[in-house]
């Protein structure tokens, strides 16, 4: 936990300044915001998935990941990690939120559900290296909305997600889109 | 007018609070509702201020049991509109308070409905589950919407084999003493020996055969905790609050403080007796007072106690009567003494083995009461397979009975899982090189 913590501080600066307003005031966009928190959010989770797990899992041999890490004493998938990381930031209320969504989830609860994540879903698997911006308006709050490819980086992405016995799509290769990290900040 | 108003004015500074209530609170909490602030907030804010309430008491048990619809997927925007059907951003949402008549056989209230609002489609997946009324997703033996740890697809799954009485099978039993300070003999008590703190002769005894003589905890830990003996009998009580306890024995007070027994504790309010509770009790224990000693014995600490006999002095209900005539009572540790091992305390009080090795008491009752399906994974199926267990705990009348019999009810859940694992292993054998 200790290694994240620069991490964590600089997510927590980032939304006090996207909670007070700021981008008027410093000229930070809401893409820019969004751009910003994208950076710290996928070098969190390549560094989780390079040094920690396929280090540890798959070269050293060491501990294995698993869905199941608790009942398996074993390390959380980079995707869950992502994911708990995103529920305890929610938990804060800092301004913002994200998430990891797909065109082809193993939990189907994270297909997208709105109009701007549909589409840009389909755009980042659709327009490699391209990210997607947009606004929208749910539950009568208008958001920004940036969508960012999410890349298979390493073996154990792909591996996980064709053997899935709930993954909808299973001829994954490395370098595939598999779905897009989604940031949301309201307007 | 003047009176009836004098008569609030009192009720609400000095007198009895309960005045107030809107309707009956629900089980569990009507042990604490003279104190109204502790959900309201003191200035009966709003809803958020209500759930921090909520938060605050039941939060770190959700943690625990890694809640399978935390807050934040209600408060994430993309949800805004299931937010608009079925608000779970807040429990009030599902578990109304004051409302007797809609209060359920858990002791809280709890629409039919909320699964279906968000997973109404789950046929498309889930060919087993076409047709299947909603109100049965909870009610069935298959789903929680806050603790599946014993009921995830692939849980069950890998839980389906197994015989229904596991050969050989055996509860974590007790941690060894670890003295603090040397052991203590008789004569070493401190207790002032003035006339009004005297203690029999035949409690003195008592102590230093216990566990609190050996490990050397002497009367003026317990009775005079922050003044230490030699300062006259005024500086020592006779009650022991489980905050004393708690000095030592922290996990247990914190177990103990957040289930019915000790919430009142916790409330600082003057301790549960059974005269209070909403299920059945025996009535010569109703003025019982309900404190670690309660089910421990002052000065005798017997685990065998404190796990059959205390719980039978007070609770009067169907499945505790038929306790010792179960298939349970008769039931001893292998290899161990003749002591009874599946108790009343090892299915209510479980000792739970930890991740370092050690083995601690869960002393929050509630943590494996309801829905019963929280009791699998560190009761049931540490001697039962986990078919037998689902199957059991979804036969009401069989609990009644405290399992006399076999069930009578079948929960399919992991045939369905099972059969879903098993044509997925298929077809990735089928389409491989």
């Amino acid at each position: 936990m200790i290694r994240f913590a620069p991490i964590q501080t600089a997510l927590v600066s980032l939304a006090w300044l996207c909670a007070c307003g700021a981008p008027a005031a410093s000229g930070v966009s809401p893409q820019k915001m969004a751009d910003a928190l994208h950076v710290v959010l996928e070098s969190d989770r390549t560094v989780y998935t390079r040094n920690v797990v396929n280090r540890l899992q798959n070269q050293e041999k060491v501990i294995k990941a698993s869905e199941y890490w608790k009942d398996d004493k074993a390390l959380p998938l980079p995707a869950q990690m992502f994911r708990m990381g995103a529920e305890m930031a929610a938990e804060k209320n800092p301004g913002f939120t994200y998430g990891l969504l797909s065109l082809w989830p193993v939990n189907k609860q994270n297909a997208p559900v709105t109009d701007t994540e549909r589409e840009g879903l389909d755009y980042v698997a659709k327009n490699v290296g391209s990210n997607f911006y947009a606004e929208e308006t749910l539950g009568g709050q208008q958001y920004f909305t940036a969508i960012y490819p999410d890349t298979a980086i390493s073996d154990a992405c792909v591996s996980c997600h064709n053997d899935h016995k709930d993954s909808p799509r299973t001829d994954f290769k490395l370098g595939d889109v598999m779905g897009g990290v989604v940031v949301r900040i309201p307007l | 007018m003047v009176a009836l108003s004098a008569y609030l004015a009192h009720a609400m500074t000095l007198g009895d609070r309960r005045v107030f209530l809107p309707g009956e609170t629900s089980a569990g909490h009507h042990q604490i509702e003279e104190r109204c602030e502790l959900c309201h907030s003191e200035s009966f804010a709003d809803a958020d201020s209500i759930q921090a309430a909520c938060v605050r008491c039941h939060g770190e048990e959700l943690s625990q049991v890694d809640d399978s619809h935390p807050r934040s997927k209600f408060t994430d925007p993309r949800n805004a509109d299931r937010v608009a059907l079925l608000d779970a951003r807040y429990c009030a949402t599902c578990h109304q308070e004051h409302m007797p008549r809609a209060t359920g056989e858990m002791g809280l209230t709890l629409p039919e409905d909320y699964c279906f609002q968000c997973h109404q489609d789950i046929g498309e997946d889930r060919s087993s589950h076409v047709d299947l009324p909603f109100s049965g997703c909870a009610a069935s033996g298959c789903h929680n919407f806050h603790d599946n740890t014993a009921l995830y697809e692939d849980f069950l799954a890998s839980h389906a084999a197994g015989p229904a009485l596991i050969p050989g099978a055996t509860l974590p039993q007790r941690m060894p003493l670890i003295p603090h300070a040397p052991g203590l003999t008789l004569a070493q008590a401190d207790a002032p020996m003035d006339a009004l703190w005297r203690p029999s002769r035949e409690r003195v005894a008592l102590w230093a055969s216990s566990s609190h003589a050996r490990a050397g905890v002497n009367c003026s830990d317990c009775h005079a905790p922050s003044q230490r003996a030699g300062l006259g009998a005024a500086a020592w009580s006779i009650e022991v609050p489980p905050a004393v306890c708690g000095d030592c024995h922290e996990g247990a007070r914190t177990g103990f403080e957040a289930g019915r027994h000790g919430v009142r504790w916790a409330a600082e309010l003057p301790a549960m007796r059974p005269a209070q509770a909403r299920i059945e009790m025996h009535a010569e224990s109703a003025d019982r007072r309900l404190d670690c000693g309660s089910c421990h014995g002052a000065h005798l600490f017997d685990s065998a106690y404190a796990s059959v006999e205390a719980c039978l002095e007070c609770h009067s209900d169907s499945h505790s009567l038929a306790y010792q005539t179960s298939p349970h009572a008769s039931l001893t540790q292998i290899g161990g003494d003749s002591e009874p091992i599946a108790t009343c305390a090892a299915c209510h009080l479980p000792r739970i083995a930890q991740g370092d090795g050690s083995v601690r008491v869960q002393h929050n009752q509630n943590a494996t009461l309801r829905p019963n399906e929280k009791m699998i994974r560190d009761v049931c199926i540490q001697c039962h397979s986990l078919q037998l267990s689902l199957d059991a705990l979804a036969d009401g009348e069989l609990v009644r009975r405290n399992f006399a019999g076999t069930p009578q009810i079948h929960v399919e859940s992991i045939e369905w899982a099972s059969r879903r694992t098993d044509a997925r292993a298929s077809s990735t054998e089928e389409g491989s090189p």
